[in-house]
């Protein structure tokens, strides 16, 4: 049996599909409204300087920022709400119910508290990726095995113990694969934000695009947009490898 | 020395549900003693209440009513003084071989390289070298409860509780876990109770065996008439075969006719 690159299929399938946009945007021939692959890729490459030095840069620093504040506020929750019973009634219908507010249509609100600063748009970020977050440290958490624990409670293990050496390793596998939600996200979340009200970033470019009818202008940030999603979904991977070695042996 | 490594004086024990309603008692009034150096076998019906006293010993649950002596003395918070190894091995999947045998050490705040030296030797003493950098994924269900027996003894106390370890085990390798347990044992000089299912396993093991019935009345003390040390071909001795018939027979579930 030939042995196949594991990406051989859906490479394939991205390659035909690139090919069925070209050949239709051609034959449709209105490229204001459906630009070609070939045209973004151009559009990319005379825009570059532009999209990677200056509107790169600020979206890169919303999503860090979110996702910095997003690991924080929910890890924190997520280890409050495991530790204490009332903490977790108290707070996880809420969490839950957060995600009923439809965020988008809440953004408009946050640039009027923070204005066109970073901060409306890092607010956006956080409130769309802190949900997976906190939910899969809460559940890793508490997934940690109650009968190693009372093994480690006859060893005489303290509370402290307890957490470091078996709550936090035990989350860490449930923690990453939220973590790799939020980070694809997270670049909704910058984009989202932008386009409300912002003087640069990628969001804003491809908006600003969009009123000058220039299609492939609106495709090129959203490209590069997603390129940064993918990148930050395989640094994520790369860790979490390195993290859990032992899964691969288990 | 001369004082029993563990002692029950009348303890019973019953759980509390939440609304302090008292639940029917699991343990009522039992007593035993159990020497120095002793090997002593546990086996019951499943619900005769094994694991509540290895709980109790431990220091997980504590006596409704009664004493729990430990070489001699009365110790309320019995936690880290008692070696535990549960049925499953329970190491950690995260955690090497030798930071899995550490465990105990790093909960008493030993110095690391103190630490590995301690855990290195032993594993060589185990037949486990070799394998201190590889993940208990990788190792056979066998070297696993080695590994687990010998995080067991480095919690250092002279008592040990081991908790039907081989019971997960195929017939051919419990065989050989239990040649080797004994010889550790000799090795060691520990005190060991062990819960089991299988009356050969514990007449094969145990200086005495405890039987506990179903309607938990009363401990059963059996003395087993092997010396040691004692090789497996000894188990068809016409006397021990009489006591092992015997046994079975006080565990099986009398079915009214």
């Amino acid at each position: 049996m030939k042995k196949f690159n594991p990406y051989l299929s859906s490479s394939l399938m991205v390659i035909v599909l690139l090919m069925v946009w070209e050949f239709g945007a051609r034959a449709y021939n209105k490229s204001f409204i459906l630009p070609s692959p070939a045209e973004i890729a151009f559009t990319l490459w005379e825009l570059r300087s532009v999209l990677f030095l200056k509107h790169l840069p600020p979206t890169f620093l919303v999503i860090a920022i979110g996702l910095a504040i997003s690991v924080i506020i929910g890890a924190g929750l997520a280890i409050w709400m495991n530790a204490s019973k009332t903490a977790e009634k108290t707070f996880y219908p809420i969490i839950i119910a957060s995600q009923t507010i439809p965020i988008i249509a809440l953004a408009p609100i946050f640039v009027l508290w923070f204005g066109y600063t970073i901060w409306s748009k890092v607010a956006v970020t956080v409130l769309i990726t802190f949900f997976p977050i906190t939910v899969s440290a809460f559940d890793g958490l508490r997934s940690s095995n109650k009968d190693l624990k009372e093994l480690m409670l006859t060893m005489g293990a303290s509370k402290k113990d307890i957490f470091f050496k078996l709550d936090i390793p035990s989350s860490l596998p449930s923690f990453f694969s939220g973590l790799k939600v939020a980070v694809t996200l997270s670049v909704i979340g910058a984009a989202i934000g932008e386009w409300l009200g912002a003087q640069a970033g990628l969001g804003y470019f491809s908006r600003r695009m969009m009123t000058q009818f220039d299609g492939a202008g609106v495709f090129a940030p959203i490209v590069l947009l997603s390129a940064v999603g993918i990148a930050l979904f395989l640094l994520i991977t790369l860790i979490e490898k390195t993290l859990l070695k032992w899964r691969k042996a288990a | 020395m001369n004082n029993p490594a563990l002692e029950f004086r009348s303890v019973s024990f019953q759980y509390l549900s939440e609304k302090k309603k008292v639940n029917a008692p699991i343990l009522t009034d039992v007593h035993f003693t159990v020497n120095n150096g002793e090997f002593i076998s546990i086996i019951g019906p499943s619900g005769a209440g094994k694991s509540t006293i290895f709980r109790l010993v431990t220091g997980l649950e504590q006596p409704s009513a009664g004493l729990i002596l430990l070489n001699g003395k009365q110790v309320k918070n019995r936690l880290g003084l008692v070696g535990y190894m549960p049925q499953q091995d329970l190491l950690m999947p995260w955690r090497t071989i030798l930071e899995n045998a550490m465990l105990p050490l790093e909960i008493k705040g030993i110095k690391q390289d103190q630490a590995e030296e301690e855990v290195l030797t032993l594993l060589k003493d185990f037949g486990l070298e070799g394998t201190e950098n590889s993940h208990p994924g990788d190792l056979s269900g066998g070297m696993r409860q080695r590994v687990s027996f010998l995080r067991t003894i480095l919690s250092g106390s002279n008592v040990l509780l081991l908790d039907e370890p081989f019971s997960a085990l195929d017939a051919i390798t419990r065989l050989t876990m239990q040649e080797w347990l004994l010889q550790q044992w000799r090795n060691l000089k520990k005190t060991i109770l062990f819960i089991t299912h299988d009356v050969e396993e514990a007449l094969f093991l145990s200086d005495r065996i405890f039987v506990m019935s179903e309607n938990r009345i009363s401990i059963h003390k059996v003395k087993v008439p092997l010396g040691r040390p004692r090789s497996i071909r000894d188990l068809s001795h016409p006397e021990v075969v009489r006591l092992k018939e015997d046994l079975i027979d006080q565990l099986r579930p009398r079915v009214e006719s």
